[in-house]
């Protein structure tokens, strides 16, 4: 019998072993599970970021929706502020818990404008005393995220790709949450512009004591905005560590490839780190190969990795790393 | 293996991590002077509907639709105040019958009629001339007008609220429920409509027997069942669409941000799936209507139309087959008023198709 999880309670949110399978289709009546994210565990304190990298594919949008509850999970367990997570109890956590999303274009109903995007939570949780102290509420968003408040009655179409996930941002801030997923919040933005709502994404943070976990593909945007970092492959997290931590002393193969396709700024660090290039594809996670999940491109792998997963396990002050070899 | 893991160290570089060369820390500062110069330059406030208006008035068939359309409704809610004979009524003078008043020509006098012209009465001239009966064609073209006009729009109305309500709770819901209303749909497609409409207005004219004075009672069973019909086998067109529509705007994050704002359903359905597949919806229903005319008169004409005396399009093409060489002028002007009335809103949806929903363009 599996131990019962217990949740912490200076923990803000807590993750244990969340599993994601979606079913498809094979035939007509056949289904076959696709392991999203499969036994994930991690904890965000309150107030702080968690930096959640992968490649596109590897679950991290699953992640982020199974924990806000759009999709019923399979297996696991989400807590928040010592509550657990489930079909009940999620209505009145939504007040607390939002997202950002990484389309600035689909994520804002073009049929509405920007004051009643912001005011849409308002609206359902009934935030206002009255017409007057919604706009006020609304107003005040707007300037907490950079707008001009008299952009309020404008449609989304007419703002550039930074102002919309400015409008996102006040959504998703407007019940005053404690906890924001942000998917890729910034990736789809021009890299001067990600520098600047990364930059309103901390001083929020300061703000508010909101926490994050921030979703990216690119450790860069990961590690300036994050505490600690969680690196994902195939639906299963490989490695998590402080944030500086895991860039100066990476121990996971993937991550270390990862942070080998790094930029650097200075020619000749660059020339000093060798580019570690993965070979093959990353394999589908409706074939997912057996132990570990990385074995595939991995060039430590040996018949350990083939027969067993290896779990994750503490290499030093909370380094988390799932590999046998390393 | 060579791997180099430690070719930078965030302490020595407290300020600018070497990694942030793409994102510089001096650049981590509000631009909000920047991007407000910057938003003041952008476009006058327009709305979505302002916008396809504007287009749609720039489209020269669409606004000749318009004016048409216009026009026949003008003509058909003032004629019959104007013109002093009803669509049942045989022309009399001086309170006496014409008999010689049949078959007239359009803008001639009966015999009876001349004759009270000549002693200084007053006689309405018959636009139209008149039909064998002895009544006023023109305004039985009028009420033909009324009537088709009528039936198109009810019919397209019923379309639209059932499709409507069974494409959303489809389209929604998705899953099983989707599977099985969508078979249902594959099925009611497949029923012949023209077959069920004459076996229903058969059961029906057994059934109810509509009596009184009612408009229903006065376009008989034939058009209760047209109407029935409608409601119950041409809303899958609109279903479909419907859902369809609905499948693709559920895709947008704007959904699942309502979702993450926990609102329910009902409200994400009327906040954000409608306002985005309306147009759409409109325009097919624009293009129902002349379908629905359509099939009202042909009904008519194969004899399963409205009762008589009241007239539509299609009786009154079909009355003037007997007479087509001799009176060719009373199959002309039902038909032209058809002809019109399709034309103009198959156009008006087109135009509002192309202002509104440039998708959808072919
Ligand atoms: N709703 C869904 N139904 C079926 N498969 C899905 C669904 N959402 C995501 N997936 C699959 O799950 C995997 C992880 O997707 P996602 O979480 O979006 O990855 P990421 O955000 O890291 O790019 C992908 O293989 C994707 O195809
Ligand atoms: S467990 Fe084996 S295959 Fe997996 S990352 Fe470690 S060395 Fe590579
Ligand atoms: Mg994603």
């Amino acid at each position: 019998m599996e131990e019962k999880f217990t949740p912490d309670s200076q923990y803000l949110v807590q993750a244990h072993d969340m599993k994601m399978y979606f079913p498809i289709k094979t035939g007509w009546f056949h289904s076959k599970p696709l392991k999203a994210v499969d036994g994930v565990s991690f904890d965000i304190r309150p107030g702080e970021t968690l930096g959640l990298v992968g490649e596109s594919g590897c679950g991290k949008t699953t992640v982020g929706r199974t924990l806000l509850r759009l999709y019923n999970p399979t297996g696991g367990e989400v807590y928040f502020d010592g509550k657990k997570v489930d079909a009940k109890s999620i209505g009145g956590l939504r007040k607390d818990m939002q997202m950002v999303f990484q389309d600035p274009y689909s994520s804002l109903n073009p049929r509405m404008t920007v004051e009643d995007i912001i005011g849409e939570p308002l609206d359902v949780h009934k935030l206002y005393t009255s017409r007057q102290d919604r706009r006020d509420k609304i107003l005040h968003l707007m300037e907490l995220v950079g707008l001009n408040a008299e952009h309020a009655t404008r449609y989304a179409h007419e703002f550039s790709g930074g102002q919309r996930q400015r409008i996102g941002i006040a959504r998703a801030l407007a019940t005053n949450p404690r906890f924001i997923v942000c998917d890729e919040a910034v990736s789809a933005l021009d890299v001067s512009i990600q520098a600047q709502v990364i930059n309103m994404f901390e001083d929020l943070q300061k703000q508010l004591g909101v926490a994050y976990l921030f979703i990216a593909h690119d450790l860069l945007v990961v590690h300036h905005i994050s505490k600690r970092i969680a690196v994902m492959y195939l639906g299963r997290m490989v490695e998590t560590a402080d944030s500086n931590e895991l860039n100066s002393n990476p121990i996971h193969p993937y991550t270390q490839s990862l942070l080998s396709a790094v930029p650097y700024p200075d020619p000749k660090q660059a020339k000093e780190r060798k580019r570690i290039i993965l070979e093959g594809d990353v394999p589908s996670p409706l074939n997912m190969p057996s132990g570990c999940p990385f074995r595939t491109r991995c060039r430590y792998a040996t018949d350990e990795c083939k027969a067993k997963m290896p779990p994750l396990t503490d290499r030093g002050g909370g380094h988390m790393v799932a590999c046998w070899n390393k | 293996m060579g791997i180099s893991t430690e070719p930078y160290s965030p302490d020595k570089t407290p300020k600018k991590h070497p990694l942030s060369l793409q994102l510089d820390v001096s650049k981590f500062e509000k631009a909000t002077d920047e991007e407000k110069k910057q938003a003041d330059v952008m476009s006058e406030s327009t709305s979505f509907f302002r916008d396809g208006m504007r287009r749609l008035m720039k489209n020269p068939l669409a606004v000749f639709s318009i004016i048409v359309l216009i026009a026949i409704i003008a003509t058909i809610l003032i004629a019959p105040r104007v013109v002093p004979y009803s669509y049942s009524e045989i022309i009399t003078v001086n309170g006496r019958r014409d008999k010689s008043a049949t078959n007239l020509a359009p803008f001639t006098y009966s015999k009876m009629e001349q004759q009270y012209m000549a002693q200084g009465g007053k006689v309405f001239p018959h636009i139209m001339g008149t039909d064998e009966l002895g009544r006023d064609y023109f305004i039985r073209v009028i009420y033909g007008t009324r009537i088709s006009l009528t039936v198109g729009v009810f019919a397209a109305l019923i379309v639209l609220i059932i499709g409507i309500l069974y494409g959303s709770i489809s389209g929604y819901f998705g899953g099983k429920v989707d599977l099985i209303m969508m078979r249902i749909v594959d099925v009611i497609y497949s029923l012949p409509d023209l077959l069920m409409i004459i076996l229903l207005s058969v059961v029906l004219n057994e059934i109810i027997k509509p009596t009184g004075n009612g408009l229903l009672a006065r376009l008989g069973t034939n058009m209760i069942s047209l109407f029935i019909v409608f409601g119950l086998l041409y809303w899958v067109g609109m279903a479909r669409l419907v859902r369809g529509q609905i499948l693709t705007i559920k895709q947008n994050d704007y959904v699942l941000a309502a979702r993450v704002s926990g609102a329910k359903s009902s409200h994400i359905i009327r906040k954000h799936i409608l306002p985005n597949c309306i147009s759409v919806i409109i325009i097919s229903a624009a293009l129902q209507i002349p379908s629905a005319i359509f099939t009202e008169s042909f009904l008519s004409f194969i004899g399963l139309g409205v009762k008589a005396p009241m007239p539509s399009l299609g009786s009154l093409a079909s009355a003037a087959r007997s007479g087509i060489t001799t009176y060719t002028y009373k199959l002309i002007f039902p038909s032209i008023m058809i002809a019109l009335i399709t034309l103009a809103f198959n156009l008006l949806g087109d135009g509002l198709r192309d202002a509104f929903d440039p998708k959808l363009r072919r």
